[in-house]
């Protein structure tokens, strides 16, 4: 088990040779080992008088955002030997290289009233070169997070020519009070854990909120009937409602539809709970699985083709793909132990899940045909994984165990390297990765 | 206006109702602010007392109002056998009560797996019940999953109470 574990400690590879030859600053994600890019990110410019604050907050935030990912590390300003005087002077790259930084990112911020102008450049510092164009962005002051997101998404994107998950909310449930009667509300934050806001009070128990594609609205379950119940939430003005699924004694674990018009559950009637489909718009059903045995936990393919889900019909908790319509489904869990609560990955080529084998839980990825199953966390209990909105990150449930014990949420790369506590005031589960925020 | 005061005393009889056993997710209470508020006692009140058998304090104590599951499992064992036997005579003598099954898992599981599993659990007391006799119209079956432990450990001391099925009584004079 844990050379398995081991094995997978994978992750990027940067074209370093190609640095040497003055090649373009490039960062490979693949299953190489790793060296982080080393970047310096000296303080923004401030061009207004007042804009100082918040130049240098933002410069603390791109190069946490970088360095969180564990793909950059930066040089930090102590070692720098010269500053950066203004936004348009010409890059003393030799004194970037002396102090090793392999990228440097320069910025300006100019501010009038609570409007915010954000601007960056950033260059490959062993080639001399700048990559990509200089970008701005315009705000308020009271959205600067959301600018030094943008910024540090850019940076990432030209790095890595991958799409970033900085600017991106994640809805989930803060939970306070003791383990048997621990209170559970719906909130959304940034990310990073920054910017928390409450969706709805901890009147009832609140489950697995699901965001929209648009992250504009959320599913979940509620116990607010006594029983549990799909919800619907409008993040905007927080108004709710229950959806009317198929009947059933028990709806849950809903998942919208990659047009965010459908929706796929579990119902709970009589003996069995099975996979359904619910049109939102016309209130018609589809039952999409007729087994004796527990199916959930259902998570559409990118193309909306097929669902993978979970399925105690085997005898123990496995994974399974079917067709979006229904019909057969194939397990593609083979491993020691019970596999649950699948999610397919953003790019479509991997799924994540929950493992439980020998008392530890574990979250993990694997093909989706069943292949190249990796493991990338250990704990007493650890669940409910979902993708970061450019499929290279896992946020997940981690619970302590005894009866002090708590839930946390963390992230993990899909290497399984850059374990991170998402930094949060209250306790935390049930994490739901919206979209890259347009 | 009369109808009305009768509605409202009615749902206040109800909402009483609802709490009959107050201690089905242990000592601390749960199920949503307010249960048990207004001073309602399991061992008082409409409850009764554990030697009458006609009360529903009869049914949580000197009955059982609950029985217990082996891992991952929702087979009745012998012992919750003899509770629902019980149980089902109970409901059968005191035709004004309905009650809701409330089923649990032990936190060794995932959260939707364990709500299935709790249903599971439920349900086969309730069809148990129903084999016995008591009309299916009077029983409901929900899950709480592992989200309400009675037991906080993380040990099978713990696990083995909170792998259960409650039977919840509420008096309802709208009986079948």
């Amino acid at each position: 088990m844990m050379k398995r574990i081991l094995t997978l400690l994978i992750a990027l590879m940067f074209a370093g040779p190609a640095f040497a030859q003055g090649g373009p600053l490039r960062l490979t994600i693949t299953d190489g080992v790793i060296e982080p890019i080393t970047f310096a990110v000296p303080s923004f410019e401030a061009e207004t008088p007042q804009a100082g604050q918040l130049a240098s907050e933002l410069t603390r935030l791109v190069a946490q955002n970088l360095s969180g990912t564990g793909l950059f590390r930066e040089v930090p300003a102590s070692a720098f030997i010269s500053q950066v005087g203004s936004f348009a002077q010409p890059v003393a790259f030799a004194d970037w290289r002396a102090v090793n930084a392999q990228a440097l990112v320069i910025g300006a911020v100019s501010m009038t009233g609570d409007q915010v102008n954000v601007k960056f450049r950033l260059f490959d510092v062993f080639s001399g070169q700048e990559l990509g164009g200089g970008l701005q962005f315009a705000g308020t002051t009271a959205g600067w997070r959301r600018m030094g997101h943008k910024v540090s998404d850019a940076v990432y994107s030209r790095i890595t020519g991958e799409g970033g998950y900085f600017d991106s909310r994640v809805v989930f449930v803060a939970e306070s009070g003791p383990k048997d009667n621990r209170l559970k509300r719906l909130a959304v934050m940034d990310y990073d854990g920054a910017n928390v806001q409450f969706l709805t009070d901890s009147s009832s128990i609140v489950l697995a909120p699901r965001f929209s594609p648009r992250g504009d609205q959320v599913l979940y379950t509620s116990f607010e009937s006594g029983f549990p119940r799909i919800n619907l939430l409008d993040v905007a003005d927080v108004a709710r409602r229950q959806i009317a699924t198929a009947p059933g004694e028990m709806s849950f674990s809903p998942r919208f539809s990659r047009d965010g018009r459908q929706v796929i559950y579990s119902l709970s009637n009589g003996a069995t709970t099975d996979i359904y489909r619910t049109d939102l718009d016309t209130g018609q059903h589809v039952r999409l699985t007729a087994t004796p045995s527990i199916d959930t936990a259902p998570s559409l393919s990118p193309d909306g083709s097929q669902i993978v889900f979970e399925s105690d019909r085997s005898g123990s908790q496995q994974l399974y793909i079917m067709s979006s319509t229904g019909g057969d489904a194939r397990r593609i869990s083979f491993g020691e132990g019970r596999y649950s609560t699948p999610v397919w990955s953003p790019r479509g080529d991997l799924v994540a899940f929950t493992k439980q084998n020998a008392g530890r839980f574990h979250i993990g990825v694997m093909r989706t045909d069943g292949s190249e199953e990796r493991l990338l966390t250990s704990s007493f209990l650890d669940e409910a994984p979902t993708w970061s909105p450019n499929g290279r990150v896992i946020m997940f449930t981690r619970e302590t165990q005894g009866a002090d014990g708590a839930s946390a949420l963390y992230s993990v790369d899909i290497s399984g390297r850059n374990l991170r506590a998402v930094p949060i005031q209250s306790a935390a589960s049930d994490a739901s990765w919206g979209p890259l925020q347009p | 206006m009369k109808m009305m005061t009768k509605a409202t005393l009615l749902l206040l009889v109800l909402a009483t109702a609802a709490c009959t056993n107050p201690n089905r997710f242990g000592a601390g209470g749960a199920g949503g602010a307010g249960a048990g508020a207004g001073g309602f006692d399991a061992t008082t009140g409409m409850a009764g007392s554990a030697s009458d058998p006609r009360s529903p304090a009869f049914f949580n104590q000197t009955i059982g109002d609950r029985v217990l599951f082996a891992i991952d499992q929702s087979t009745i064992s012998p012992e919750g056998r003899t509770i629902l036997d019980g149980q089902a005579q109970w409901l059968l003598t005191n035709a004004d009560y309905r009650a809701v099954i409330e089923g649990h898992a032990d936190e060794q599981g995932t959260r939707e797996y364990n709500l299935a599993l709790g249903f599971r659990r439920a349900n086969a007391v309730r069809e148990y019940l129903v084999s016995r006799g008591v009309p299916s119209a009077r029983l409901e079956v929900t899950s709480y999953g592992k989200e309400r432990p009675i037991e906080v450990c993380s040990n099978e001391a713990c696990y083995s109470q909170n792998r259960r099925a409650v039977t919840v009584l509420s008096f309802s004079a709208m009986t079948s």
